[in-house]
């Protein structure tokens, strides 16, 4: 990450799709340390609903044997981007469900680091975004195994519906790996609803919106699955996208 | 109940309906047979609204409405159900959950009441039941992972559910062993053979008129009706093929 203090411009991978007249009235983010002891198991869910724009950035840190669940909803800010740095121990397990709702010129983004610092970690990230109107979208997504980091098991699976042509995705996985064990497995793709799908319902009696928002749920649903809390997530992930779709 | 006049449609700038007409009457249950190609699934999709299936020209009138002029969801309040002849399979949408939103949008679109929670299962169950589906089935997501079978028979547990005034079954006998086939028909009648109801049967075989008996058979070719008889007209059909019974119209 750069410089905690300038603030970032463009030309910072990080921050190259950011909102940065939002982020100037954010500037500096705090970093918010989160630290899983040994063995632990912890979780935390994040929903960011308000319509102020919001900028947060964790850094946690997973020791030998621990499990952490992460789960962030995005739907509401003008601009919100949620970043993450996360270090894994020996036997360490980290997961991050996100999803990322918006329509007009709303801009959300998830920036993550994950490294694999000890053997035998695994991490999994599942990102799902849905774009209407001008709204951008982005996800930015580095792992890194280091040296000796055998066993590593780092999973990336990020999805990004269009609901418009003016709507825009962006989504960069990366992979530095400096180990000679490792299974990372990265998928990666930009989409629009399938139409005889909606169709299909639509022929049922579902009017366009709640056809597209049946199918959306479903969309969103992947990123919260095994969540302790999904059905609160996908409660808000409903509500927010009714008033996405009208 | 629906009266077809002359329509013509394009799919992908191609004309493939060429000024076909149709009359079907409540209480009638009509088979529409024609070679692959024919634009039998064109018929279905165009008066089901599907995008990119074109009118441009003909009308078609259900219970005196415009039906071309409303949107699919429309079609399917005013009392049109059309049985895909590839049922989609929706990862991730439960097939109860879409079923219950698709019923109830619908009754809401007819300024009736919504179906509770219990009212809609015991439906759904009366409806699974008579199709001898698995209510276990019916909670999984739309269509994935059934046998082409299960699709078909799934395909008339909503049709059961939803109660539609006129049926078009694309099809449905395709992909059908022996057992299945007899229990689609039967699901058939039961559901769809009274006095106020029309069917309108998509189909390249006798076999499915076996169970599900036709007051009328018509022969499509080439975007047209061809030929239309009574039931007998399907037995000549696939005893002599399409080919003769076609030929012999045009000659
Ligand atoms: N989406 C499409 N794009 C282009 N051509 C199509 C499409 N759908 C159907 N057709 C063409 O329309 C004609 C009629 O097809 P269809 O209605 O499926 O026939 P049937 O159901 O009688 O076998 C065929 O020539 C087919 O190739
Ligand atoms: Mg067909």
């Amino acid at each position: 990450m750069s410089d905690t203090l300038t603030l970032p411009t463009r030309r910072d991978e990080d921050y190259r799709y950011s909102d940065l007249a939002a982020l100037e009235t954010l500037w500096p983010i705090t970093p918010e340390e989160i630290h899983v002891a040994a063995g632990a198991e912890e979780s935390l869910q994040v929903v960011l609903d308000g319509e102020a724009a919001v900028a947060r950035h964790l850094v946690i840190t997973l020791e030998k044997g621990a499990k952490y669940d992460l789960r962030v909803l995005s739907a509401g800010p003008v601009y919100g981007r949620f970043a993450l740095d996360v270090r894994l121990g020996e036997g360490a397990d980290f997961t991050f469900g996100a999803a990322q709702l918006a329509t007009g010129s709303e801009n959300l983004e998830i920036v993550t680091k994950v490294v694999h610092a000890q053997e035998n970690a695994t991490s999994a990230q599942i990102v799902r975004t849905v774009l209407a109107e001008k709204a951008v979208g982005t996800y930015l997504g580095c792992i890194g195994v280091e040296r000796g980091a055998d066993g590593t098991d780092a999973e990336q699976s990020v999805r990004a519906m269009l609901l418009d042509r003016t709507a825009t995705a962006n989504a960069k996985p990366e992979l530095e790996i400096f180990a000679d064990d490792v299974k990372a497995a990265h998928g990666c793709a930009v989409g629009e609803l399938d139409a005889e799908g909606l169709f299909y319902l639509m022929s049922r009696g579902l009017p366009p919106a709640d056809a597209k928002r049946l199918m959306l749920q479903a969309f969103i649903a992947e990123a919260f699955s095994g969540a302790p809390e999904s059905d609160e997530l996908n409660a808000a992930a409903q509500a927010r996208l009714e008033a996405i779709l009208g | 109940m629906l009266k077809i006049e002359n329509l013509q449609a394009k799919v992908a700038d191609k004309p493939i309906l060429k000024g076909l007409s149709l009359e079907i009457n409540p209480g009638e249950i009509h088979a529409i047979m024609g070679p692959n190609g024919a634009g039998k699934s064109t018929l279905g999709y165009t008066l089901g609204g599907r995008p990119g299936y074109e009118v441009t020209g003909g009308s078609a009138t259900f219970n005196g409405e415009d039906l071309l002029e409303l949107e699919p969801h429309e079609r399917a309040a005013a009392g049109l159900f059309l049985g895909f002849q590839y049922p989609v399979e929706i990862p991730g949408v439960s097939f109860v959950q879409f079923l219950r939103e698709a019923a109830n949008a619908q009754r809401k679109g007819r300024g009736e009441e919504p179906y509770s929670g219990g009212e809609f299962l015991k439906l759904a169950k009366e409806k699974a039941g008579l199709l001898k589906m698995d209510m276990d089935m019916l909670k999984r997501p739309v269509n994935v992972g059934f046998s082409g079978g299960e699709k078909k028979r799934a395909e008339m547990v909503q049709m059961g559910v939803l109660d539609p005034k006129l049926a078009i079954l694309d099809e449905t006998d395709s992909g059908l062993d022996i057992d299945a086939l007899r229990i689609c028909g039967e699901g058939i009648n039961s559901i769809m053979r009274q006095k106020d109801k029309a069917v309108l049967l998509i189909t390249h075989y006798q076999r499915l008129l076996d169970y599900v008996k036709p007051d009328y058979v018509h022969i499509l070719s080439a975007g047209r009706i061809v030929k239309s008889g009574g039931p007998e007209l399907a037995l000549r059909l696939e005893d002599e093929g399409y080919e003769a019974v076609v030929h012999e119209t045009a000659a």
